[in-house]
């Protein structure tokens, strides 16, 4: 039986340095899904106004980013800001950048979707019970609007995990990288490594994510 | 740049072409395991729990390179335009599955009950009263997972098909084309992308005005 | 007579040119229970959403014990604790317990102490029956049950008078009486009251006084007796018929 990959994901420290891989993609994703949550949660809020200028801004920003494949994207920061304004990027703040640009995007969208759906009557009690407006928003409105919304931007983060996978495409040494240059450097001893390399980057995705989207599932119908 | 459109021009036909036979299968998939779960069909549906759960939480390129590059390792041969229509189809099936799955228990109890209380059987039922309602419902989600699977396909040019995004790289790396290359690249997918999200949104409101949905 | 309570004088309620309230002057004594009727949309659900500045209004002025009600008061918070409001659609709040629901307002905006309000929640839950619901959630709770609640807390903020906006409309048959008996005992504890209701049984038995709106317009004012048995107005008559049913 020839060798499918387990003997060298075995060998030397080669399932740390896929670890060490998945790190780097956690670690991109987690730093931008940390600055798109409080940038989303604020334009939300903002786009929620009346001002005509803003929201027209605001929709050009959200409906170009959300039709664009995020691959698109990073090639247009990582390739584009070269050519137009002389940055050198690196690849990991390219990503970082483009996924902060998404997720803001999205975040601020689900925001705004969760305060649109916050009924009428909610704010008409509260004023009928003598509740200012900071108090209507610290005590009702925000309290519901954020238990819709912390599932949902749970899912954003699974959405954004999984998404760092194309960071390979930009030169960023990621997992999917490391697994290319492992099957490349046992090319001669385990031909069919492949096969197992894949399979444990493939699992190695899952067991990222599926913790998570687990958990939003169960805040999901917990608090519906 | 007119030179170069007839490249980037080849590369959206082989873009749409899979991404609508990759869409094809989604649906066809969705459509049997949302039928599969809303019948609670016993052991199957549990088979088809487990693949949602591992094809919406797994990169579509990670899926792609076990396809493309692992299993001809343990002799299945792949092409790779067999190889993207059928991880577009893994992905896609799961995504089509949900839109379905919440279209069809969307649809009140109620209305299953009074077709049957009207003597219509199992199929009937579905056909003339479940389903119709059930598919205005799902209309949003499933012109979102249709854009969605569209965009995915971008992911195709790591398994070496010619697709848009690998005749942008082309022309980056070999001719230093950036400004050209990057902008066909944006024009071409807004070219694919923007109608079918209009037709999207002009159905959505079509949906909502009917009275269905809520 | 008993003191003025609330004063309504020349109140004027419209959206663009179209009037739902034209010229309504209306007086509410201390202890007085006021039952409002009239067809469906004939403003009388909007009167009650102007008397808690809900609704800007367009003309005349709203008093409550001499202080002008309006809806850009600076006062118009404190104004509204001497309110207290029942609506038709069940607005407790979904994301806390009906005790939280109760404490909230006296707590965070009256700043009373938790224990005393607490104990007065408690004290009300028993005499509407719903003493072993303090730590449900509303979603738990049937729609009669819900309403209930929703009286315990607007009692709870000591209000000079209730407003009830049809607060059986939504309900089942079966948990109309109980809400209704709720309403009835607050009547005999001598509280002042705005009833807006369909109910024309329990009208009848609670009002010392009925209004009759059509068309934006106040057009009897009376005790029920008279309401009911020589209503004045064609309308009323035509009103009260639609209650009664005969074989043709």
């Amino acid at each position: 039986m020839p060798d499918l990959g387990i003997e060298v994901l075995l060998k030397g420290n080669n399932l740390m340095r896929l670890l060490a891989g998945l790190g780097v993609a956690l670690k991109i994703s987690l730093i931008a899904i940390g600055l798109s949550i409080p940038l989303g949660i604020l334009i939300g809020m903002l786009v929620n106004g009346k001002n005509p200028i803003i929201k027209g801004i605001y929709r050009v920003y959200l409906e170009f980013i959300r039709i664009m494949p995020q691959l698109v994207l990073l090639f247009l920061v990582y390739f584009g800001t070269t050519r137009a304004f002389g940055w050198d990027l690196s690849g990991e703040t390219a990503s970082v950048f483009v996924f902060t640009l998404w997720g803001t995007a999205e975040m601020s969208d689900l925001v705004r979707g969760a305060l649109i759906s916050i009924p009428k009557h909610q704010y008409e009690s509260s004023a009928a019970l003598g509740l200012n407006r900071s108090q209507t928003y610290f005590y009702v409105i925000i309290p519901q609007t954020v238990r819709r919304l912390l599932p949902l931007s749970i899912n954003l983060i699974t959405r954004m995990i999984k998404t760092t996978s194309l960071i390979l495409m930009i030169g960023v040494v990621e997992v999917l990288k490391v697994a290319q240059q492992i099957i490349e450097a046992n090319r001669m001893s385990s031909p069919n490594a492949a096969f197992g390399i894949y399979l444990t980057v493939f699992f190695l995705y899952f067991i990222a994510c599926w913790p998570i989207s687990r958990l939003a599932a169960y805040l999901e119908k917990k608090w519906r | 740049m007119e030179q170069y459109l007839p490249l980037y021009q080849k590369a959206a036909v082989l873009t749409i072409r899979l991404g609508i036979l990759g869409i094809v299968f989604s649906i066809l998939i969705g459509l049997i395991c949302s039928f599969v779960l809303y019948y609670q069909i016993p052991i199957i549906k549990r088979i088809v729990a487990i693949y949602i759960e591992i094809s919406r939480n797994t990169p579509l390129l990670v899926q792609l390179f076990f396809i493309y590059y692992g299993l001809p390792k343990i002799g299945i041969p792949t092409n790779a335009e067999i190889c993207g229509i059928a991880g577009l189809s893994f992905l896609g099936g799961s995504y089509m599955t949900e839109a379905f799955r919440s279209g069809l228990e969307a649809v009140d109890k109620v209305q299953l009950e009074s077709a049957e209380s009207l003597g219509m059987n199992r199929f009937q039922t579905m056909r003339y009263v479940i389903l119709p309602q059930a598919v205005s419902i799902s209309i949003p989600a499933f012109m979102a997972n249709v854009i969605f699977l569209l965009k995915e396909t971008s992911v195709f040019s790591a398994i070496s098909l010619m697709d848009l995004m690998f005749t942008a790289k082309d022309l980056i790396g070999l001719y230093y084309k950036t400004t050209e290359s990057l902008f066909l690249l944006v024009v071409f997918y807004l070219i694919i992308l923007l109608p079918i999200s209009i037709i999207g949104s002009l159905l959505e409101r079509r949906v909502r005005y009917a009275g269905f949905g809520d | 007579m008993a003191e003025e309570l609330l004063t309504i004088d020349h109140l004027t309620k419209q959206y663009g040119e179209n009037v739902i309230l034209n010229d309504v002057s209306l007086t509410v004594h201390k202890g007085e229970v006021v039952v409002v009727v009239g067809s469906s949309g004939c403003g009388k659900s909007t009167l009650l959403r102007c008397i808690n500045a809900l609704e800007s209004i367009q003309g005349g002025e709203i008093c409550l014990q001499g202080e002008k009600i309006e809806q850009e008061g600076k006062n118009i918070t404190a104004l509204r604790q001497k309110i207290g409001m029942v609506f038709q659609c069940y607005e407790l709040f979904p994301h806390l317990t009906v005790l939280n629901n109760i404490l909230l307002a006296p707590v965070k905006v009256q700043k009373r102490r938790e224990e005393e309000v607490k104990a007065e929640a408690f004290e009300l839950l028993k005499r509407v029956g719903l003493e072993d619901k303090a730590d449900s959630y509303p979603r738990q709770l049937s729609g009669g049950q819900k309403q209930r609640i929703a009286i315990v807390r607007a009692l709870c903020m000591h209000p000079d008078i209730l407003l009830f906006d049809e607060v059986t409309a939504a309900l089942d048959p079966e948990m109309v009486r109980e809400v209704l008996d709720v309403i009835l005992e607050l009547a005999e504890q001598g509280r002042t009251m705005i009833i807006v209701t369909h109910e024309m049984q329990f009208a009848k038995a609670v009002a010392d006084r009925i209004i009759f709106i059509d068309d934006g317009k106040i057009i009897e004012n009376s005790k029920p007796e008279q309401f009911f048995s020589h209503p004045e107005t064609e309308r009323a008559k035509q009103f009260l018929n639609m209650f009664e049913y005969k074989r043709k």
